[in-house]
């Protein structure tokens, strides 16, 4: 990768964080309900603030705050949590490269990897544009907060979001993304065949797997020789 | 219930910053050979097809087919006529919204 400029960067980031904002917007929605599910399981209004601050990751959050409602351990919550994050590792190794700096300031960079903000920031010939990553991350980390808190402090507006069919927008938005990647007949059959494997495999492994699971179709690229999809 | 709360909290975030970290420690700033690029590229359709099929056609552990399949299906017709994104996931919600309201 050739080094960017200062202008680069800013307009890379600047449009990440224009392109973020309907994410953004879905995530104050989700939040909502989370900073709600969290206070009904028993959490402090602090604690589910912190959570989100320092943890913000929406499924593994509500897997974890399942988990606990239900009776179970902090381990068992956190290996949950675990699971579902599991798929940042291939996002993260997918990334890497495209990362200078010291490897502690990679790890920090690399912290800012969530679903849509990594798709996004995926120019689809094995780089990322890391400005670009940051910058859509940046909204969906103020939403993400703004959400739960108020969802926290007593906001009830959405406190059954399904009843709304709010739980129909992420799945569209991940379609658009996915839809967004599929350019070619190889994208095409990586994508349906990695919808089967997680598919196959949800009544078989714990939540979180399946998706993991799904990446490993990737490793199709091995046999193109590197030819960029 | 508040130490497991904030034992819990900080399990979290201590491995969600291990996993988004290990990636760009291990592989990070430098080239990769071609063939590893081509991996890299196929990532992001397979994990987000995974997202979309677990999220729409599954619950927890088990399939699970309901009012929100339909509206993402709707969504996703409208997505791939090149309607806008707004319009399709406004589309999608409203399906969903409407069938829980009639059945």
């Amino acid at each position: 990768m050739s080094p960017t400029g200062d202008h680069d960067r800013a307009a890379s980031a600047r449009a990440g964080f224009r392109a973020a904002f309907p994410y953004a917007a879905v995530g104050l929605v989700l939040s909502m309900s989370f900073g709600i599910l969290a206070r009904d399981s028993g959490f402090s209004a602090e604690a589910t603030i912190v959570m989100s601050a320092i943890v913000f990751a929406g499924s593994a959050q509500f897997a974890a705050v399942s988990i606990l409602a239900s009776g179970g351990t902090a381990t068992a919550a956190v290996a949950a949590a675990a699971l579902m994050n599991s798929r940042f590792l291939p996002m993260g190794i997918a990334l890497g490269p495209s990362l200078p700096g010291r490897a502690p300031w990679r790890a920090a960079q690399g912290q800012a990897v969530v679903d849509a903000s990594w798709a996004m920031a995926n120019r689809g010939d094995g780089t990322f544009d890391r400005w670009f990553l940051f910058g859509s991350t940046a909204p969906q980390y103020v939403t993400w907060i703004v959400g739960t808190t108020v969802g926290a402090l007593g906001g009830d507006l959405f406190s059954d979001p399904s009843r709304f069919g709010l739980d129909a927008i992420y799945p569209t938005f991940f379609l658009a993304l996915m839809l967004a990647e599929v350019k070619d007949r190889t994208t095409l059959a990586v994508a349906l065949v990695g919808g089967l494997v997680a598919l196959s495999l949800v009544p078989a492994a714990p939540a979180g797997l399946p998706v993991l699971a799904a990446s490993l179709v990737a490793l199709w690229g091995l046999r193109r020789g590197g030819r960029p999809a | 219930m508040t130490a497991t709360i904030w034992w819990t909290i900080a399990g979290c975030t201590v491995v969600t910053a291990i996993i988004k970290g290990i990636g760009p420690v291990a592989f990070g700033g430098r080239e990769m050979p071609p063939r590893a690029v081509g991996v890299i590229a196929l990532m992001a359709p397979a994990l987000l097809a995974a997202l979309v099929v677990t999220s729409t056609f599954a619950t927890g552990d088990r399939w699970h087919v309901g009012a929100h399949t339909v509206g993402v299906t709707v969504g996703g017709i409208i997505l791939v006529r090149k309607g806008p994104l707004v319009v399709a996931v406004a589309a999608a919600v409203a399906v969903t919204a409407a069938l829980r309201a009639f059945t």
